[in-house]
């Protein structure tokens, strides 16, 4: 009991460096109504970048910056390949995602890049969880930035721009009919998405102590993981648009805390994957279900529905 | 006003599938011209309206506004110049967003979307008082989601949306086609009421023919991708249903075998 005790402050700091990451992936999913999966890809390269900045001497929140930067990029090849090529906003994204396997070796060197905590000025740690001040706690800190950056989202999607990015996938032909460039707005979106992503790599990059090629593997999932768990816990609470991404981060510490009593009850950490996306399936279906058994299903059961 | 010259469209070239949707439609539009646009199924009318909406670029032909040729721009820019409500009402509008920021977006149309906040508080109460002008209700409602609305109310709302900024051309594409008759009487109202008040030009495909020699000051029937009817003034007025039956027959040489268009008379 104890040494599940001694590991939640860390999974907690996981969890919500991983919330960034969902309340990037909820951009994309819920309000664009794109399935990105780019951000696989993408968390890699905020992770690479943050990484090799720093070693090459660059302060923290420059490399941070840059791995943020370098996010947007990912997010502007992925619109590029759906919008200018007309791929499909599915494929786009694992082109992109495939060929930054490449880009982030690249970026690297090497599969892997580590980041000594004693000799470089890192903001987040998992050093820093325990035994430190308040104000240098990664618990904090990552706190902080995830609220300062709903606040800004929330300022963003109030904004002329904003409503047009959710018009554009809350209905794409009437935003068109009413002079939305949807592609323009489905290119920006999948930026500020990646570029959330990639600050998050940044920070878990910080956090482990390096940057590997695979960090990034099966992003998408535990991205989406957070997203349905946050709704379908905090979905009836919450309203508000602000509230709707604080509940996706908190689902991302749910999933992670849940993550750690699962490996504390002694499971094969192999198999972790594939609960993760066991879980993530059964859930995605609830929606299909719902319109199959309870509405329509009873009713032609019963006998008095269309039936199918 | 509105020339569409010679517009020509084939979807699915070079396939089994070839179909030659529009061949060389021509039509000339005054200002403050009610145009209604009958046909049969397939006779090319919504294809019509979306060409010059610009859904897709047209294989031949010009298409301008006020004189400025617009066969080039794409869809969103030309949305500044029309105002479009579409035959399903789930098309017109956002349902995950609430009434006033659907107005709101209508009203930005044909302008850039800036940083500036989406929605202010003088343009709220000019929702409220042009949603209270429609007697629906909707002006108590305004933060609901419009995905919470009948499609009745949804399409009166797509209509004040097209309307909200003053369109230099209105395309109406069955509008009330998908609606129960009482309410689809109403929208028809309302849409013949804003018309007349803001002196629209404004383009409405319809299916009933009764409605098609009411409304509006000309009639053009499509058959075939092609207009093989167009009457205006006293002509158009002293029209029977009869005799548009009649003269699809002689222009086509067919027999009017329609089912929703023979119902609807």
């Amino acid at each position: 009991m104890a040494s599940l005790f001694n590991a939640l402050p860390g999974a907690a700091a996981q969890g919500l460096i991983w919330g960034i990451m969902a309340i990037g992936v909820y951009l994309t999913y819920r309000i664009l109504d794109i399935a990105d999966l780019t951000v696989d890809g993408s968390f890699c390269t905020g992770g690479a970048v943050c990484v090799m900045l720093m070693l090459g001497g660059q302060n923290v929140w420059v490399a941070m910056l840059g791995a943020i930067l370098a996010g947007m990029v990912t997010g502007l090849a992925t619109g590029f390949f759906h919008t200018f090529m007309g791929i499909p906003a599915i494929l786009a994204g694992i082109l992109t995602q495939l060929g930054l396997y490449s880009v982030n070796l690249k970026i690297m060197g090497k599969a892997n890049q580590a980041i000594n905590v004693d000799k470089f000025d890192l903001l987040v740690s998992l050093r820093y969880i325990k035994n430190v001040s308040f104000f240098k706690n990664t618990i904090f800190i990552v706190t902080v930035m995830i609220l300062v950056l709903i606040l800004i989202l929330y300022w963003f999607f109030g904004t002329e721009l904003g409503c047009s990015l959710r018009a554009t996938g809350s209905n794409d032909k009437m935003a068109r009919a009413q002079g939305i460039n949807t592609d323009f707005a489905r290119v920006l979106g999948l930026m500020l998405s990646n570029g959330l992503v990639a600050l998050a790599g940044a920070l878990l990059g910080q956090y482990q102590g390096f940057a590997d090629v695979n960090m990034g593997r099966g992003a998408i999932v535990i991205g989406l993981a957070a997203v349905i768990i946050g709704e379908a816990i905090f979905g009836k609470i919450f309203h508000n648009f602000g509230f709707r991404l604080l509940g996706v981060a908190l689902g991302s510490i749910i999933y992670y805390l849940v993550l750690q009593l699962v490996i504390w009850l002694g499971i094969d950490r192999d198999l972790l994957k594939l609960l993760s996306a066991l879980v993530v399936a059964f859930f995605l279906g609830i929606p299909t279900w719902k319109a199959r058994y309870m509405k329509s299903g009873l009713g032609s059961i019963l006998g008095k529905g269309k039936g199918r | 006003m509105l020339e569409a010259k010679n517009i020509v469209k084939t979807f699915n070239m070079g396939t089994v599938n070839e179909k030659r949707a529009l061949k060389g439609v021509s039509l000339t539009l005054q200002d403050g011209d009610f145009v209604t646009v009958i046909g049969g199924n397939g006779a090319g009318k919504s294809t019509f309206l979306n060409a010059i909406a610009g859904v897709w670029p047209v294989d031949d032909g010009q298409i301008l506004i006020d004189g400025k040729n617009i066969t080039k721009l794409p869809e969103h820019k030309r949305a500044a110049f029309l105002g479009r409500v579409f035959q399903d009402p789930m098309t017109g509008t956002a349902a995950s967003m609430g009434i006033e920021e659907n107005l709101a977006l209508a009203f930005r149309r044909g302008a850039r979307r800036t940083l500036k906040t989406g929605i202010t508080n003088s343009e709220r109460t000019l929702y409220k008082d042009t949603l209270s002008r429609l007697g629906l209700g909707l002006q108590s409602r305004m933060t609901s989601k419009v995905g919470l609305l009948s499609g009745g109310q949804r399409q009166a709302l797509t209509l004040l949306m097209a309307t909200l900024k003053q369109p230099k051309l209105l395309l109406l594409d069955e509008h009330t086609a998908a609606l129960d008759p009482k309410t689809a009487r109403k929208v028809l109202e309302l849409t013949q009421e804003i018309v007349n008040n803001q002196h629209l030009t404004a383009l409405m495909v319809t299916h009933n023919m009764k409605d098609a020699i009411q409304i509006g000051n000309r009639l053009v029937m499509m058959h075939e991708g092609q207009i093989i009817y167009d009457v205006a003034g006293e002509e158009k007025k002293s029209l029977r249903v009869e005799d548009l039956l009649h003269k699809f027959e002689e222009a086509s040489g067919e027999e009017f075998a329609n089912d929703r268009m023979m119902l609807a008379k």
